[in-house]
């Protein structure tokens, strides 16, 4: 049976490049913040990734704050930045967020306000998958005062849609009001430089890039502070302790580097195999309904579709008995599959949230996997709709 | 065959997942979510559950070589077996959830999507025995009578019976551990469950207060004497002891059981042992586990889970508006609710069940 990976946006298989980078690296001892010479020759490697990185998304090298995580940089610069803006001027209490960010955005802005520390305020999106730009407009201009700091994802990780990053830094900087973009599933995909968007702090992560688990980066504006989370050796800018992993940010930056070089013919290749994969699906289920864009601000890769009396649990188990991976994309709570709240936030009913699949592709996606896909759907979507509990 | 193992966490479940793979099914295994929010039911609880049940389930699934999903069933389970729960012992009976989940939930909700989704049946960790005889697919005893679970099956009609299938049922439960540990089953070890899943503090009283309200009424004689106070009769069985704290001891000196739950009046009736001598059961909805029985039998009823089997009479009354399941016993039996189930017995055949609504 043919194993066939839809689900890239979860994490993408690890690029030759990135792997060969990595092994090379892990085979060098050292570490990068010690003094003698095998420390310098780790401490090499991850500065000149530093550099390169910075010059592929349009950023200062210092302004590169190496974290294990994506979420662990999100939450670095939802608390950080949120603690050091209060701190500056207590009445900056509040936070925008879209209704529909990643969870590793959502959870520590929550956590924020269930404390009491913060005030949380979702920007609304519409039923597209794009956030409220009038929305957003009316409460910075009403309560800039009280704003610590705006953080909206560059695109969504669940649809796919491209979020208006420049309008929204405009109308942040008109106020001085530091902007957050977690653009985990932009880096490599889509053009995305740092310094053009006009943000205060991003996120990218490795593993969404073609480069291993366990890297990501904070690119936050020079000449600015913010409260660190991890205490302890200060080893990234004093911001960030842990020992640096020298092995993971070579890879990561190979695998970023080869995916930005090939962008544009990446771009085209996917987004055709995302075609033909709608019109496949629409051509043997007629009543399906999606829930990404068909074109437009959107990533290559992901489209999210609703097969109307089915639940995603089923069409997963199913689906994977195929030998095709695909995700709900939501977060589990003890494995148990809770409907999105990213199609909750554009209006799709819990129902309609629960019967949805992301196919996410990849370069490594063939047309012959879609294929493949056309000849079991049916009979998967015929099953899934048997066991529906509606 | 396709299956769907039904994987709590404990060490039954996965020994009989394990079997089922290597008699040459497709398995696949599935831990079900009985709550949502897993702090509400799961916290601290020793049942089948918690997050880390799941957890261990899926590490099950992993050494056995068979592909783990989680299926959330918390509507079902709320709504059939919590809700009956409280529902049952508002009205003065006492139910078992247990019997409740496996005929709403393991063998109906979890089967019928099973087999929707292609699958033959579901197999479980529970201690009973199947046998096709004569075409007809038959509920046994285990093997081990100190595990026979056969009691809490007994709610299974022939169509669910057709497809449960029950790996353990010719084994001794030490074996099972055995052969857990053979297999490199982390769980091997891991201590039985006995409490209500839902009820992780084992304070079955104490939650049914917490949800139900505690009022305060009367304890009486059956000649309506008042002897002292409880904080709600439906915390109350047929047959308890303990827990009563009477102001008024018995004349006689003998020890007091409670004889009736009257949850209307919110009263509790108590009386000597002798008073709860039970010579004839009843119960309404029977479910047969094989073929209907004709004319009078001899066999056996049991009415608790691990209790004994008592040799009786039993007939199948039809002559009243619904279909009555009677047993006549050889001895009486002692404290006995109605709410519990009373299962019937040919030998180590399960005949079938009725849900006891009066005694004699």
């Amino acid at each position: 049976m043919p194993q066939v990976y839809f689900d890239h946006a979860s994490t993408t298989p690890i690029s030759s490049v990135a792997l060969e980078s990595f092994i090379e690296q892990s085979k060098l001892v050292g570490n990068p913040s010690s003094l003698h010479s095998n420390g310098r020759l780790a401490r090499k490697k991850v500065e000149e990734s530093r550099e390169t990185l910075a010059n592929l998304i349009g950023c200062h090298s210092s302004e590169i704050i190496f974290t294990a995580s994506g979420t662990e940089a999100n939450n670095l610069a939802i608390k950080g930045i949120f603690w050091h803006r209060l701190k500056e001027d207590p009445k900056r209490k509040l936070i925008l967020i879209s209704s529909f960010e990643h969870h590793a955005v959502l959870d520590p802005a929550l956590w924020l306000g269930e404390s009491g520390q913060a005030e949380i305020l979702m920007i609304n999106v519409n039923k597209d998958g794009y956030i409220d730009l009038e929305q957003m407009e009316s409460v910075i201009k009403e309560r800039h005062e009280e704003i610590a700091l705006i953080s909206v994802m560059h695109s969504n990780n669940e649809v796919g849609t491209i979020q208006p990053i420049k309008e929204i830094a405009k109308l942040a900087e008109a106020y001085k009001i530091p902007l957050h973009s977690d653009a985990v599933q932009s880096l490599g995909k889509v053009k995305l430089s740092f310094k053009d968007l006009g943000l205060f702090a991003m996120t990218v992560s490795a593993h969404k890039v073609g480069g291993p688990v366990g890297v990501a980066a904070l690119i936050l504006k020079k000449g600015v502070d913010i409260t660190p989370l991890l205490h302890g050796g200060g080893q990234e800018r004093d911001i960030r302790s842990g020992t640096i992993n020298a092995a993971g940010i070579a890879s990561f930056v190979s695998a970023t580097a080869s995916a930005m070089r090939d962008m544009e013919g990446n771009y085209q290749k996917v987004f055709a195999l995302r075609s033909k994969l709608i019109s496949t699906i629409q051509g043997q289920v007629s009543d399906v309904r999606l829930n990404s864009p068909l074109e437009g601000e959107i990533l290559p890769g992901i489209a999210n579709i609703e097969f109307p009396s089915t639940e995603s649990d089923s069409m997963l188990l199913l689906f994977d008995a195929e030998g095709i991976a695909c995700s709900t994309g939501s977060a589990c709570s003890a494995g148990v599959q809770e409907a999105s709240h990213v199609l909750l936030a554009m209006g799709r009913s819990q129902a309609q949230a629960r019967s949805s699949l992301r196919f996410s592709l990849g370069i490594s996606n063939s047309e012959s996997e879609i294929e493949y896909l056309e000849a079991c759907i049916k009979r998967v979507i015929d099953r899934a709709r048997a066991a529906y509990r509606g | 065959m396709k299956l769907i193992a039904a994987m709590s966490g404990g060490v039954d479940s996965a020994v009989a997942a394990a079997r089922a793979k290597e008699a040459g099914h497709e398995v696949i295994g599935v831990h079900l979510a009985l709550s949502k929010n897993p702090k509400k039911y799961r916290s601290g609880a020793r049942g089948c559950c918690t997050i880390e049940d799941s957890h261990d389930a899926r590490r099950a699934a992993d050494v056995i070589g068979i592909p783990f999903y989680i299926w959330d069933m918390s509507d079902e389970f709320h709504e059939n077996v919590v809700e009956n729960f409280l529902a049952e012992y508002a009205a003065g009976n006492t139910p078992n959830p247990c019997l409740r989940c496996n005929e709403k939930i393991k063998f109906a909700a979890v089967l019928d999507r099973a087999r929707a989704m292609g699958f033959d049946g579901v197999v479980t960790g529970h201690y009973a025995q199947t046998k096709d005889i004569d075409g007809q697919r038959l509920l046994y005893r285990a093997v081990d009578s100190g595990k026979d679970q056969s009691y809490v099956l007994a709610v299974l009609n022939q169509e669910q019976i057709n497809g449960a299938h029950f790996p353990l049922g010719d084994t001794t439960k030490d074996d099972v551990r055995l052969e857990a540990k053979s297999r490199g089953l982390s769980v091997a070890l891991k201590p039985d469950s006995h409490d209500i899943c839902f009820v992780p503090s084992g304070d079955n009283a104490g939650w049914l207060r917490e949800r139900l309200g505690s009022q305060v009424g009367d304890i009486v004689d059956e000649a309506g004497n008042k002897l002292g106070e409880h904080n709600g009769a439906y915390t109350f069985t047929i047959g308890q002891r303990r827990g009563l704290a009477l102001s008024v001891p018995e004349k006689t000196g003998e020890p007091r059981y409670v004889l009736k739950v009257e949850p209307v009046n919110n009263r509790v009736v108590v009386g000597v042992k002798a008073d709860l001598a039970i010579h004839e059961v009843s119960g309404l909805s029977p479910i047969w586990c094989g073929p209907k029985p004709s004319g009078q039998k001899s066999g056996f009823i049991q009415v608790r889970a691990h209790g004994s089997a008592h040799s009786c009479k039993y007939f199948l009354d039809e002559s009243g508006p619904l279909p009555e399941l009677k047993a006549v016993v050889d001895q009486p039996i002692y404290g006995l609710a109605t709410g519990q189930a009373m299962v019937i017995y040919d030998g180590d055949r399960v005949v079938g069940s009725a849900t006891i609504t009066g005694t004699k």
